[in-house]
């Protein structure tokens, strides 16, 4: 860790102008403070988001969805009522990342933008491309476990690792950020994140002094049923393998529609719409799930030491989808998901 | 003066006899509340003024020369006080266990990634940090192997035949011949290495985190070049050890290296990164098991061959066949070891070195005889338990092996194990597992001061207590041999001025360290018999009060002075009459999820024979912890090393896979009543390492029961099972 100021502004416009100027926010500090640690992040100037007014609450909205502060704590959402009553997929996803008391800290906003996990990005005595632009790509030949297979490039094949995010993209949410300027734009949770190309060192679709305010949440799809399910390598307290949240929707024997978003094999929290697409309108069978495992992994590219996470993630998304649709006929035998 | 007693021959069951009543007893360890509300200070911890921080640096090459040192580039930066580099008193890597010498020095040399090359000292730790990591420094880089299966350099241990494994083979009715791999492990302490070193002209003394002090005093001297009577260690608590603090390690070496040149005390501790750069790891394995048997399952021999992995010039190789020697007969018996040079972190001792990794082998090689033969797993250990060692011939001291799996069974309900993918509820298989377990016992020299004073009794002796509970029972076996409840009982540890213990280490320690305060005790008794006027025989001690036919006195009556007996015990004659391990069964449940290749444990179970039990609930406590390793070891555990460079890269607890709670079942936990008269003076044996030997292979038994996939690469991770159940596709 090196020397920095910290400042702790009590309004966004101080936040913001500070940001502009080129510090790094800080939010739980779950993440940032682990990095700063290892020198892998080096702010001189941290501007502390936690006394911001009004990044704290969760409200509804009048379409019937759900706005969440920034600053909203994971505990906090996971526990919401509202939240585990219209939207049980993110309550899930947040319960099953990280531990108890991480989730106390860790924040909407410093969730959505926590950086990959990665070992060779944690370790300075290996090349990196996205911690040190050009210097090369550890991963590839490495141990590439906890890495991407999609969406990658050769020049960083890293996931990102939130669990909530990808409950959020299958949820169609909407990041709230507010501008330099003081306006506010928003955009689909899924444009928030780049893919790696030949810059993984940019990861998000912000701008210096931009700072998320918020993630919104359409009106739940009624009668949907929601999963999530994470596969890794314990019960709990572990980052994804492969992670797969499904919001899915009967009609009688029929699949109406399927909302399907990925963890552990996406440079992003990934979602691909030709793979709802297979399943919509067709009766559940295990087949009919292959098939649509086998068009999301249709441009899957994997290195030797990830290359389980093809077959893994296909049987993760068909034994999630025989979950949604009544097919494993289990609804009890609910273990390892409340870390 | 000492008195020095050897085991020589079997000694009467004093403690059957003696009136206090609590040995055995499960009361709570006297320091718990201490540590638990953050009042007993660790090695870091120690109140010294005038401290400055020293932080290690890591070299980012595998094998190589530091050419150059950019000192100058983090001397003027605030607070940095000294850069040592190159430093050719600097270890290489921390000393293997029993050393009592410096490991390899040489300060420039580098033979592993995260290799501690130097310490930066500044007036804070962050100020020190952040210098260590700015300091630029020049290699002349060599190639370095780090493969253990391609390396050119290996080393063969001398042959071990018994026997004809070959020709049983040939002749076998059932036979396996599998390989099994098993995953390197990190010992993470809770407490990462830490040490404060403060000089008093040419004395020093270590506040660190050490398990075996009077080994450790030798190999500071040694690295330092002092003389041993001017180290002194202080380790009045260790928050974990599991043998990644047998040995001096480089945070205490380089905090006594900058201490001296500084003239001010100066304390290093390793970040969780840094422990797993430098701590002598466990191996990973590669194990190769021939069983042959008749057709109703009897062994007709057994070979263990496996490779394993060091740096060059470290004496320790994983003893991976310990167990295979003594569990099982079988006339016909081969092992070799192959120990790969190459420039991975080095490998030591961790918790039960040797049957962690090598019963999890053998255990599942069993197993698969088990279903070539037709035998059921339990039937087939309990048809196999040789008559005496089937290697030496001796007997065994006291061995409930066939007890174990009885009663572990009938408890477990293994009468309602069914075949393979038979149970099934959901998209989950479910299954049981058994495996033995057995950890062999030992007796090293132990040296104890015991001291009787009106209000009562304190013990002294350099052994520590790595949060294994030696406090408790060694307040417990003075207690008991004194009269006095546990509190009248004050036990001082870990200070290299008090006797010279066996520390711990091994399973030895309590056993070891037990019966030189039962000693000493024995020799008070005798002191107190003598005023009494009976023989010590006739004497008995409780609450205080000494009592002889009718006549009863006040203990504290009785003495006028302290009374201070120093006893050792040594190993003697009894261990060439009897050979002493502890026992066990394992059993475990497990659901096996049929998509994903999930695995979860849903109930486990452990029934061991130890000797006699010192404390029921600190004992109970070191099984449930071997369990768990027993679980991480089938499931989680796995140190990553990178192809290229060798080092660790899953260096954090969020990467190493240690169990979490929900990895975790209810564990149960039995111990039958055992004595082992031929062990020691308090016919009790060790029981650190019995809970995790054998123990994961009983889970991933289970899960070839529940799923019909063998497992024999560890841990099975998720991709482990899948590729097995894609088989069944
Ligand atoms: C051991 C461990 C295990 C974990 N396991 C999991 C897991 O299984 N699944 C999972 O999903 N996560 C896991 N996490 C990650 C955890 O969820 C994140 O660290 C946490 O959500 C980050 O939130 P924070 O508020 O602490 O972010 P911080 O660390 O404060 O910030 C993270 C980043 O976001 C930026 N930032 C924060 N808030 C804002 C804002 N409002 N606007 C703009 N920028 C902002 C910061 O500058 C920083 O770059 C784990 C973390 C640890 C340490
Ligand atoms: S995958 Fe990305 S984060 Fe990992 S080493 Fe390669 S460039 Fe770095």
């Amino acid at each position: 860790m090196r020397p920095f100021d910290y400042t702790r502004p009590e309004n966004l416009e101080v936040a913001s102008q500070a940001l502009t100027d080129g510090a790094t926010p800080i939010a739980g500090g779950t993440n940032l403070i682990d990095l700063m640690k290892l020198q892998i992040m080096t702010p001189e100037h941290v501007v502390d988001l936690t006394r911001l007014p009004g990044l704290s609450d969760i409200d509804g909205t009048p379409d019937g969805g759900m706005r969440i502060g920034a600053l909203v704590s994971n505990s906090v959402l996971a526990g919401d009522p509202t939240v585990r009553r219209a939207y049980p997929v993110l309550a899930r996803a947040l319960l099953a990342g990280a531990s108890g008391q991480i989730r106390n800290k860790a924040t909407t906003g410093g969730n959505l933008l926590q950086r990959t996990r990665c070992p060779y990005f944690y370790d300075t005595a290996m090349p990196c491309n996205k911690r040190e632009p050009n210097s090369g790509c550890s991963a590839q030949g490495g141990i590439a476990r906890m890495c991407a297979i999609l969406g990658t490039s050769p020049e960083c094949i890293a996931a990102h690792p939130s669990d909530m995010a990808v409950a959020m993209r299958a949820l169609d949410a909407q990041v709230e950020i507010r501008q330099t300027s003081g306006e506010t734009r928003t955009l689909p949770v899924g444009d928030l994140y780049l893919l790696p190309g030949d810059n993984p060192a940019k990861e998000y679709a912000l701008e210096a002094g931009e700072v998320i305010t918020a993630v919104i949440l359409p009106a739940p799809v009624s009668g949907a049923r929601q999963t999530y399910r994470k596969v890794r390598d314990r019960a709990s307290y572990a980052f994804a393998l492969v992670s797969v949240a499904a919001v899915v929707k009967m009609d009688g024997d029929t699949i109406e529609s399927a909302q399907l978003a990925f963890g552990g094999i996406g440079a992003k929290p990934w979602r691909d719409t030709e793979v709802e697409d297979v399943l919509a309108g067709e009766a559940p069978s295990d087949e009919l799930f292959a098939k649509a495992a086998d068009v999301l992994l249709r441009d899957a590219w994997t290195e030797e030491s990830n290359a389980f996470k093809a077959p893994l993630a296909k049987r993760t998304l068909i034994s999630a989808l025989r979950d949604a649709t009544g097919l494993s006929g289990e609804t009890h035998f609910d273990m390892g998901d409340a870390a | 003066m000492t008195r020095t007693f050897r085991m020589n021959e079997v000694q009467p069951r004093l403690l059957d006899e003696t009136g206090q009543g609590i040995i055995g007893a499960p009361l709570v360890r006297p320091e718990g509340h201490l540590k638990v509300s953050g009042q007993a200070t660790y090695a870091a911890e120690a109140k010294v003024e005038n401290l400055a921080h020293g932080v290690l640096v890591r070299a980012t090459i595998t094998k190589g020369r530091v050419l150059r040192v950019d000192e100058a580039g983090v001397r003027d930066m605030p607070g940095v006080l000294a850069v040592h580099m190159t430093d050719e008193r600097m270890i290489r890597n921390p000393a293997q266990g029993m050393m009592g010498e410096s490991p390899v020095r040489d300060g420039k040399y580098i033979e592993y990634l995260g290799q501690p090359i130097g310490v930066v000292v500044a007036d804070t730790f962050e100020q020190a940090r952040d210098a260590a990591q700015r300091l630029k420094l020049e290699y002349s880089e060599e190639e370095a192997e780090v493969d253990p299966d391609n390396a050119s350099e290996t080393e063969w241990t001398d042959k071990e035949d018994y026997g004809d494994i070959d020709m049983a083979m040939d002749k076998a009715a059932h036979s396996v011949d599998e390989e099994y791999i098993t995953a390197a492990h990190v010992a993470g302490a809770m407490e990462p290495h830490a040490a404060i070193a403060v000089w008093e002209g040419d004395k020093v003394t270590l506040h660190g985190s050490c398990q075996l002090v009077q080994f450790n005093v030798k190999e500071l001297a040694d690295a330092l070049n002092i003389e041993e009577e001017n180290v002194r260690i202080l380790s009045p608590y260790i928050g974990g050890g599991f043998g990644s603090k047998l040995g001096i390690s480089n945070e205490a070496v380089a905090a006594a290296i900058a201490a001296k040149d500084l003239g001010r005390p100066v304390r290093v501790v390793m970040s969780r990164q840094q422990v797993f750069d430098a701590v002598l790891r466990r191996t990973e394995t590669t194990q190769r098991i021939r069983l042959a048997a008749e057709a109703d399952g009897t062994l007709l021999g057994i070979e263990h061959r496996d490779r394993v992995s060091n740096l060059p010039n470290e004496g320790f190789s994983e003893p991976t066949n310990q167990a295979t020697h003594f569990l099982y007969g079988g006339a016909n018996r081969r092992y070799r070891q192959e120990t790969a040079r190459i420039h991975r972190n080095p490998s030591g001792s961790v918790r039960a070195p040797g049957e962690a990794v090598g019963m999890v082998a053998l255990e599942t090689a069993m197993d698969e005889l088990a279903e070539a033969s037709g035998v059921d797993p339990v039937e087939l250990r309990l048809r196999n338990i040789p008559e005496t060692h089937p290697e030496t011939g001796l007997p065994y001291s006291a061995r409930m092996l066939a007890e174990c799996l009885k009663d572990g069974a009938s408890s477990f309900g293994w009468d309602q194990r069914q075949s393979p993918r038979a149970r099934r509820e959901g998209d989950w298989f479910t299954g049981m597992g058994v495996a033995s377990a057995a950890r062999m016992n030992m007796l090293l020299p132990s040296e104890a001061r015991v001291i009787l004073t009106p209000t009562g009794a304190i013990v002294e002796t350099d052994m520590t207590d790595i949060g294994t509970g030696t406090y408790a029972i060694l307040g417990q076996i003075a207690g008991e041999m004194l009269g006095l409840p546990r509190e009248l009982v004050e036990v001082r540890l870990g200070d290299s001025s008090f006797p010279k213990a066996a520390g711990s280490g091994g399973s030895f320690g309590a056993a070891s360290s037990g019966s030189s305060v039962f000693l000493a005790c024995k020799a008070i008794r005798d002191q107190i018999a003598d005023k009494m006027g009976c023989g010590g025989d006739d004497l008995t001690l409780s609450n205080g009060l000494a009592r002889c036919g009718n006549v009863e006195k006040k203990l504290e009556d009785l003495i006028d002075s302290d009374i201070v007996e120093v006893a050792q015990i040594k190993p003697g004659d009894t261990r060439k009459e009897a050979f002493s391990s502890g026992f066990g069964a394992h059993f475990a449940e497990v659901a096996v999820h049929a998509w994903t290749g999930e695995v979860r444990v849903k109930r486990m179970a452990g029934t061991f024979a130890a000797g006699r039990i010192l404390n029921e609930r600190t004992a109970r406590s070191q099984c449930w912890g071997g369990m768990i390793w027993g679980i991480g070891t089938a499931l989680t555990e796995a140190a990553e090393h990178d192809p290229r460079r060798g080092h660790i890269i899953t260096r954090d607890f969020a990467n190493y896979h240690m169990p979490a709670h929900l990895d975790v079942p209810q564990l149960d936990v039995k111990f039958l009543e055992e004595r082992d008269d031929y062990a020691n003076p308090i016919q009790a044996k060790g029981i650190g390492e019995l809970g995790i030997s054998g123990a994961g292979a009983a889970v991933t038994n289970a899960i070839y029961n529940a799923c019909g996939v063998r497992i024999r690469k560890f841990p099975a991770h998720p991709d482990v099972v899948l590729e097995g159940l894609m088989a069944f596709d």
